[in-house]
């Protein structure tokens, strides 16, 4: 029994992997692309642009395996680039602006995991009203429009080529590594990566084993909201301003990269490392689609193709194993 | 058994009572549960058992009464209370989280850790070592749930009971799914938790493993003590007659009917949810009942023959035109009409007028264009409001606004409105007053004797010995004798019901 549990996590991962891996090995054999594709380089730039989604999905993982979905990640994510911004422009220390980015996050996550727990209402409905809370709040604060900040070290955090060059990568390329590396510890190896999966399996049965499932989903979503922040003062590196109508829609490619990953919707299953390989999945075939010059649709229906695909692939596992 | 001579009971409950708006679930129950025993409890549907172990878990709390766990007051504020002071329920519903392991689902919410971080290894001996204790070693700490068998999930929550230093374990209808082999295998496990001194209160409505298995019992009816004692010194009979213990009354008009010619047979019917396949023969003009227990397989021959579930084999004739696999649309052109169990979930659109859950089932009539004519849906609804006395503001009432009797006759409106030659009805009676509950009796009696065929599922046996022509009873899935309503008695059903054996 035991070595069927291993072959079955292992059968978990198996399958995002190999898309990855047929991913790259298409664009690899294209010969139009060929030569750019698997370069130094190319890897970095897409690495580059994977962060921000990245870092969504790491709070997004944690949401989905406790059973619930975050719909405010984009917003929360341009709220935070804003925020950034604007402290910048008001005089404030870039690690301060930074810092506030991410707290804001946070805060947006808490209120989010509060109104859960306490108006006991679904978190597609809180968290839909808080996608638009939030990306109103930053339009507000912007004024309706980007807001220009002075340039810092905060805009180094997302350059492809940094400073000190011994750091090889983007140090949001490092950040994302290490944080993702930290998350897939906390899920495995603490008390409170293990209520969260109990939370999002069965809760009645974790609240009546005496988890507090309550301060749990508090967590996951500040967690979440934090992540949020952070990919915000990402995605103002990335920018050089504040922009409240920057990456809306976001949040669907978050949950795609989870859904892709292995996260189950109805909770209780999903990966750090499988998440992270389902945005590597979406940014290759971005990057390999724009190399070869394929128009955008194009991306967007393999992509579609792909989650339907990955979530049936799922189903048809469970049907086996139940 | 010898007990010590100021006994000191495991768990002692005194007086309690519990009432459910008018209706009192329990008046005034003792109940007395030794250290190291197997105590049975025992009643029909309904008689209170689950609402005294709701109590003793904490999720109840009673209106008077008092509790004392090892001789100390026990009052507990939730389940979580009871189940800390050493109150474990093992329930139908497992409380397990199917994506965990085994070790997981076990620690859960008491994981030993340093700053967070899980210290497992201590841990992963005890518990390995208490599956050892329990029989099961061959349980995988690393397996999830939801990998494991009905019989072994079972084992993990007694094992997470043991590993909690319960002194009292609830285990309601444990063997109802289990096969031959992990019953006994349960009962094994039973003997050693009585051997540690755990007492188990164990809830069957199967009387010949209680006789097995339990020291005592006590059996409970319409939510009072009417028996307790040793199960060696008395017999099955004597059981039978404590859980039935009424008379039947008259609420049943008796007709003469003569039944016509077979209008629906069954051959060798069995769908993914049946045990066991299962034939029989419906003849114009006659009312069969269905008996058996909850989960004896009544619900699910109805569903297949309605083409609910999909029937993996056997043939359903209507009228002597042979099908196997039926749709639910094409059981209602052939005649069929179906009142689920499940009222509310199954029965009605509940947001939906009355008018609407009448007419749903057959809008032809009212079929003008591409439009359905509103006026004369609604009138024709007011009919039946009317004919079947329900108690409404009118016709465009919401179904949700009913009272639960006055939502069956809705459901029956339907297919009465449906004009269905075959009616399927699944505890039709369930749950509403005994007003409604005869008016519905003495209208499926008018409907066969004008001609309508009709099967009727019940629990409640006086009903159906007062209303039926003939009667059919399962166990376990398992159809085992059928004969006519003049053959059988209470009792009879009761034992048949219960034992297999007809």
């Amino acid at each position: 029994m035991g070595a069927r549990k291993t072959s079955i996590s292992f059968l978990n991962l198996v399958a995002p992997f190999l898309g990855l891996l047929l991913v790259l090995a298409l664009f690899s054999a294209l010969p139009e692309v060929q030569s750019r594709f698997l370069r130094w380089a190319n890897l970095k730039s897409v690495a580059t642009q994977s962060v921000i989604v990245a870092l969504g999905a790491l709070g997004m993982t944690l949401v989905i395996i406790s059973g619930g979905i975050d719909l405010s990640a984009a917003s929360t994510i341009a709220l935070s680039s804003v925020i950034v911004a604007y402290a910048i422009n008001a005089g404030a220390a870039p690690a301060a602006a930074v810092g506030l980015g991410v707290l804001t996050g946070g805060a947006v996550g808490f209120v989010n995991g509060t109104l859960i727990t306490r108006l006991r209402l679904v978190p597609f409905i809180i968290t839909l009203g808080m996608m638009g809370i939030a990306r109103g709040l930053a339009k507000w604060i912007a004024n309706n429009q980007k807001i220009d900040a002075p340039l810092t070290w905060a805009n180094e955090l997302m350059a492809k080529s940094p400073h000190p060059s011994w750091l090889v990568a983007a140090p949001g390329v490092w950040l994302m590594v290490l944080l993702a590396v930290a998350m897939a510890v906390v899920l495995r190896y603490t008390v409170f990566g293990r209520h969260v999966f109990a939370v999002g399996s069965n809760e009645a049965a974790a609240r009546l084993c005496g988890v507090r499932t309550s301060r749990v989903k508090v967590a996951v979503y500040a967690l979440s909201g934090l992540f949020c922040g952070l990919a915000g003062v990402m995605e103002f590196s990335r920018l050089t301003v504040g922009d409240p109508t920057v990456a809306v829609g976001l949040e669907l490619d978050i949950i795609a990269a989870v859904v892709i990953g292995g996260g189950s919707l109805s909770g209780g299953e999903g990966s750090i490392l499988g998440s992270m390989i389902g945005v590597f999945i979406m940014s290759f075939l971005r990057n390999g689609c724009t190399m070869m010059g394929w128009p955008n649709y194009i991306q967007e229906i393999i992509i579609g193709v792909i989650i339907v695909a990955a979530v049936s692939l799922d189903r048809i596992r469970h049907r086996r194993a139940v | 058994m010898t007990r010590p001579a100021a006994p000191v009971w495991a768990l002692e409950m005194r007086a309690v009572s519990k009432r459910f708006g008018a209706t009192a679930a329990l008046d005034k129950v003792d109940f007395e549960l030794s250290p190291g025993e197997v105590h049975a409890l025992l009643g029909e549907n309904g008689a209170g058992k689950s609402t005294l172990m709701k109590v003793l878990s904490g999720a109840v709390r009673p209106d008077e009464g008092e509790m004392r766990l090892d001789g100390r007051p026990f009052d507990p504020a939730g389940p979580l209370e009871g189940r800390r002071r050493g109150v474990s329920m093992i329930y139908q519903e497992l409380t397990l989280a199917p994506h965990l392991t085994v070790e997981e689902n076990i620690l859960l919410g008491r994981e030993e850790h340093r700053a967070g971080f899980l210290r497992r290894r201590e841990a992963r001996r005890r518990i390995a070592e208490a599956l050892a204790f329990l029989g099961h070693p061959e349980i995988a700490l690393d397996a999830p749930i939801r990998r494991l068998s009905v019989g072994a999930r079972q084992v993990v929550e007694i094992c997470r009971a043991i590993l909690d230093r319960s002194r009292v374990l609830v285990m309601d209808e444990p063997t109802s799914s289990l096969t031959q082999e992990d019953t006994e295998r349960l009962f094994r496990l039973i003997r050693k938790l009585r051997g540690e001194g755990v007492g188990v209160i164990y809830i069957s409505h199967f009387l010949e493993e209680v006789r097995v298995v339990a020291d005592r019992y006590t059996v409970l009816r319409d939510g009072r003590r009417r028996g307790s004692g040793a199960i060696a010194e008395t017999s099955l009979d004597d059981l039978i007659q404590l859980m039935v213990g009424r008379k039947m009354t008259d609420l049943f008009p008796r007709q003469n009917r003569a039944p016509g010619e077979p209008l629906l047979s069954v051959d060798g019917l069995k769908s993914a949810r049946m045990a066991e396949s299962v034939g029989f023969l419906l003849r114009r003009g006659e009312i069969l009942g269905l008996a058996g227990l909850v989960g004896s397989g009544r619900t699910e021959t109805l569903r297949a023959l309605f083409g609910l579930d999909r029937a993996e084999r056997g043939r359903v004739a209507v009228r002597g035109k042979s099908s196997r696999t039926g749709t639910p649309w094409r059981r209602i052109a052939q005649g069929m009409g179906m009142l689920s169990e499940d009222r509310q979930g199954e029965g009605l659109a509940l947001g939906g007028s009355l008018t609407d859950n009448i007419t749903l089932s057959r809008l032809g009539p009212y079929r003008r264009r591409p439009f359905l004519s509103r006026r004369r849906r609604s009138r024709e609804a007011a009919r039946w409001v009317e004919a079947l006395k329900i108690k409404a503001r009118g016709p465009d009432q919401p179904a949700a606004q009913l009272s639960g009797g006055n939502q069956q006759k809705v459901v029956l409106a339907r297919l009465l409105h449906q004009d269905a030659d075959i009616l399927l009805l699944d505890e039709p009676t369930r749950g509403i007053d005994v007003r409604s509950k005869s008016q519905i009796y003495g209208w499926i009696a008018e409907l066969a004797a004008r001609g309508k065929a009709i099967l009727f599922v019940s629990s409640y046996f006086p009903e159906l010995l007062g209303v039926c022509d003939r009667i059919a009873v399962f166990h376990r899935g398992r159809l085992v004798a059928v004969r006519p309503a003049a053959e059988w008695t209470d009792e009879g059903l009761m034992a048949a019901s219960m034992t297999g054996k007809g």
